[in-house]
């Protein structure tokens, strides 16, 4: 009797102190969620190494980010949530906020002030488009061009992508309605300010798809971020429509004879997510995680290793050269003052709305 | 045999009858087997059955609509839809109320999700409601009709209130009718808009162009597996290993090499131009279309023809040729009378394996197959992680499930799956 009524104290005041020491702690050991390649990688020297280097956690990467609301629903329904940190865009990021599957963030608490003592919550500004985004980065969607391919008159404007009078040749599109439609209303004449009014009614998305029904047997429709690039180092295209990082790349890394088109580039905003449910001690690793590589400092770090502009406005002026090119890299940036006069914001609120069913019509339009 | 009298019983060592023993033997071998197999079976229905089930279910299942408004599914019964009008003020107030526990349960977002699938604007339309809605008190602050409308006009539109009612049902038909490129409405199922069909097209796209797959591949493997079944041990060997070389390869390997082949500045072009074959202008379009699904299907798959072809021609005995010229039979006859019906099991069994892979491939026509080489497995993978329509996506799933068990069934009819023969 006595000797079980030992076992069985010193047994709880084990447990009590476990749970105690578990509660000041956390875990030695995360899963971050990002969307792989030289994305990644630029994550992984910007924060990931230092972060380890700092506090002895080992990081395991899981390229899923493409697939994230669908993968983090079936997570939720299975009560099983393996992941600490997923990268994300804005509108996803929306979405699971949204459905409750990711984690409200206090910015002011829970992610570091600027150097000068400015709350989050200011630096970062409008670009936090909801409760549980942590932004990161801007990048953009735009054309890239092989200048040994357009004749005499490089384009600049985005609507030489319909002009195949002036520049004959295959260009390269995505082939989802997000973009494409925007662009296709900018071309026929619709101000920018205007565009998701007209897209909104059956006569704008008609307008739309006309318009692109005049360059459809010259566009090769594309899947991924990785197709333009690949296509353009080919010569299969003459033009073409990636996201600007990857243009970056294919011009100063790999030095082919391609150069951009900023005007019409479609910003948008990619960033953290914490996914709601995780425990105590992985929920405290992660946010410790996140204030670490959502401060200034590191966010101007990332864009040493790829052109994509950091979301904080402190971040901005201490963006410096290439890591191993050594080019300034504040010109490169979508958020470069020049570049961004000729920005066009997406509408997040439009495409959540209209996005099942402009893509029924626009796939149903591409297989006609 | 000694016939034996019908009143005197059989009986065994232990003296029960000889019938009941060897039936209790029997059954105990039974259980035996079976439990030897207990674990693969448990594994296969709980890894393989069940998600299945699970999955296809979803097809049909449609409770979160009266699990998140159940009063405004309750209040809309005894609203026509057909009527013309609105409906009236309980409605809205049941709805007010739903909406405002749906928000602050944060659940609003999920069925307004559901929602927006069958009518644009839904989604924002909930939001906007949702986000006014907290601050609402239900007991006092009605009537909630004008209250609603003038948050959104969209509450004043009868579609948005036929819809809430044409999809509140616990089961719904509406997703197999969207695979179908039909869809439900307040007045029964309907067609889509001709600038909404996909779906239909997808799967007999599908359909054609595996059946097209299966028979380039009988076309390619036969004489492959006829070589290998025929040449002396160490050139089948070469040969064999040509063959499982592709096939240990991987699949984004080959597909990949396939684009550079084919693209109109590849390898293929390249080398039709400097033979001066086609002009540098007029180069071949042969990615990105139906060309490159099939053909890099058709490779990607031929192993899976070739090999139960070859195991079913080895056990030919080639004599059987022999006497059959022997006879006086031409080489044509010799093979086409003697040879080739000996060899049809294992058609029959590659073309099988061939077109019920064809049928569900999603990676490659991904990649090689643009827009008018792409298949309903690429939709359903559209639906599953970028519109999270799980739905629609199981519906088209549990159509294309079906297909493939009517082809297999039809085959069983018609040629028998006992001629089926993957070796042996």
């Amino acid at each position: 009797m006595n000797f079980t009524k030992t076992i069985m104290t010193t047994a709880s005041a084990a447990l009590i102190s476990g749970a105690a020491f578990a509660d000041g702690h956390m875990s030695m050991e995360m899963t971050i969620v990002s969307w792989g390649g030289a994305y990644s990688n630029s994550q992984l020297r910007a924060y990931h190494e230092p972060y380890s280097a700092k506090t002895g956690v080992t990081i395991l990467n899981d390229d899923s980010s493409s697939t994230a609301v669908a993968q983090l629903r079936a997570m939720n329904e299975a009560n099983n949530i393996t992941w600490d940190v997923v990268d994300v865009e804005a509108a996803p990021a929306m979405q699971l906020c949204d459905e409750g599957l990711a984690m409200e963030i206090d910015p002011d608490t829970m992610l570091a002030a600027a150097p000068d003592g400015t709350p989050a919550s200011e630096d970062f500004g409008d670009m936090l488009v909801s409760e549980c985004f942590i932004p990161q980065i801007v990048y953009s969607t735009t054309f890239g061009y092989r200048t040994d391919l357009v004749g005499d008159t490089p384009p600049d404007n985005v609507c030489a992508v319909f002009d195949t009078k002036t520049y004959p040749g295959k260009r390269s599109l995505f082939s989802v309605p997000i973009n494409q439609m925007e662009w296709a209303l900018l071309c026929d004449g619709v101000a920018k300010s205007e565009i998701y009014d007209v897209l909104a009614t059956e006569e704008g998305q008609d307008r739309a798809l006309a318009k692109l029904d005049t360059i459809k047997d010259d566009v090769i429709w594309v899947s991924s971020g990785s197709d333009t690039p690949q296509l353009l180092a080919d010569g299969e295209v003459i033009m073409g429509a990636t996201y600007n990082g990857r243009l970056f790349s294919l011009i100063e890394e790999q030095k082919q004879p391609v150069a951009m088109i900023w005007d019409g580039q479609v910003m948008d905003l990619d960033g953290w997510i914490i996914p709601a449910g995780l425990s105590p001690e992985r929920q405290a690793r992660a946010l410790d995680y996140i204030m670490f590589a959502t401060d200034t400092q590191r966010l101007a770090d990332q864009a040493k290793y790829i052109s994509y502009g950091p979301a904080r406005a402190s971040s901005a002026p201490l963006v410096g050269k290439h890591a191993d090119l050594g080019i300034d890299m504040a010109p490169h940036m979508p958020t470069a003052p020049e570049n961004l006069s000729r920005a066009f914001l997406m509408n997040y609120d439009f495409w959540a709305d209209y996005r099942d069913d402009l893509d029924a019509k626009f796939q149903a339009w591409l297989a006609k | 045999m000694v016939n034996t009298p019908s009143d005197k019983i059989l009986l065994s060592a232990d003296g029960r009858p000889l019938k009941q023993s060897l039936s209790r033997s029997l059954r105990q071998q039974k259980i035996r087997a079976l439990l030897l197999i207990a674990p693969l079976l448990i594994f296969i229905f709980v890894a393989f059955i069940m998600p299945i089930v699970s999955m296809l279910s979803r097809s049909v299942e449609n409770d979160l609509v009266s699990k998140t408004l159940p009063q405004t599914v309750q209040a809309l019964q005894s609203w026509d839809a057909l009527s013309g009008e609105l409906p009236s003020e309980p409605v809205y107030a049941a709805f007010a109320l739903d909406i405002q526990n749906a928000a602050k349960a944060k659940v609003h977002t999920k069925v307004a999700l559901r929602l927006n699938y069958e009518k644009s604007g839904i989604a924002s339309l909930f939001k906007k409601t949702a986000r006014k809605a907290k601050k609402w008190d239900i007991q006092n602050d009605g009537p909630f009709k004008d209250k609603l409308i003038k948050v959104h006009k969209g509450w004043g539109e009868i579609e948005v209130w036929k819809t809430l009612k044409t999809h509140s049902p616990r089961y719904t038909s509406g997703y197999f009718l969207n695979a179908i490129d039909m869809r439900k409405t307040a007045e029964g199922a309907d067609f889509q808009p001709e600038d909404k069909t996909i779906l239909i097209k997808l799967f007999q796209r599908t359909l054609i162009m595996s059946l097209i797959i299966t028979f380039s591949c009988i076309l390619l493997g036969y004489p492959v597996a006829w070589l290998l079944a025929n040449l002396p041990m160490r050139q089948a060997n070469l040969l064999m290993i040509l063959v499982l070389l592709p096939f240990w390869t991987s699949l984004l390997v080959r597909t990949s090499a396939w684009k550079v082949m084919l693209q109109q500045q590849g390898v293929i072009n390249d080398i039709l131009v400097q033979l001066s074959l086609v002009s540098d202008e007029a180069r071949l379009i042969m990615i990105n279309n139906e060309i490159g699904t099939i053909v890099a299907m058709t490779h990607i798959l031929l192993p899976f023809m070739i090999l139960p072809m070859y195991s079913v021609m080895q056990t030919i005995p080639p004599s059987y040729l022999r006497a059959a010229k022997s006879l006086g039979a031409t080489n044509w006859t010799a093979f086409w009378r003697v040879y080739f019906p000996q060899s049809v099991p294992g058609i029959g069994a590659g073309s099988i394996l061939v077109f019920i892979l064809a049928i569900g491939y999603y990676i490659t026509p991904e990649i090689v197959g643009g827009t008018k080489g792409v298949f309903i497995s690429n939709r359903i993978a559209y639906h599953i992680l970028k519109s999270l329509n799980w739905g629609l996506a199981a519906a088209l799933g549990t159509i294309l499930l079906i297909a493939v068990l009517v082809l297999y069934w039809t085959y069983d009819k018609i040629i028998g799956i006992d001629n089926v023969k993957l070796g042996g």
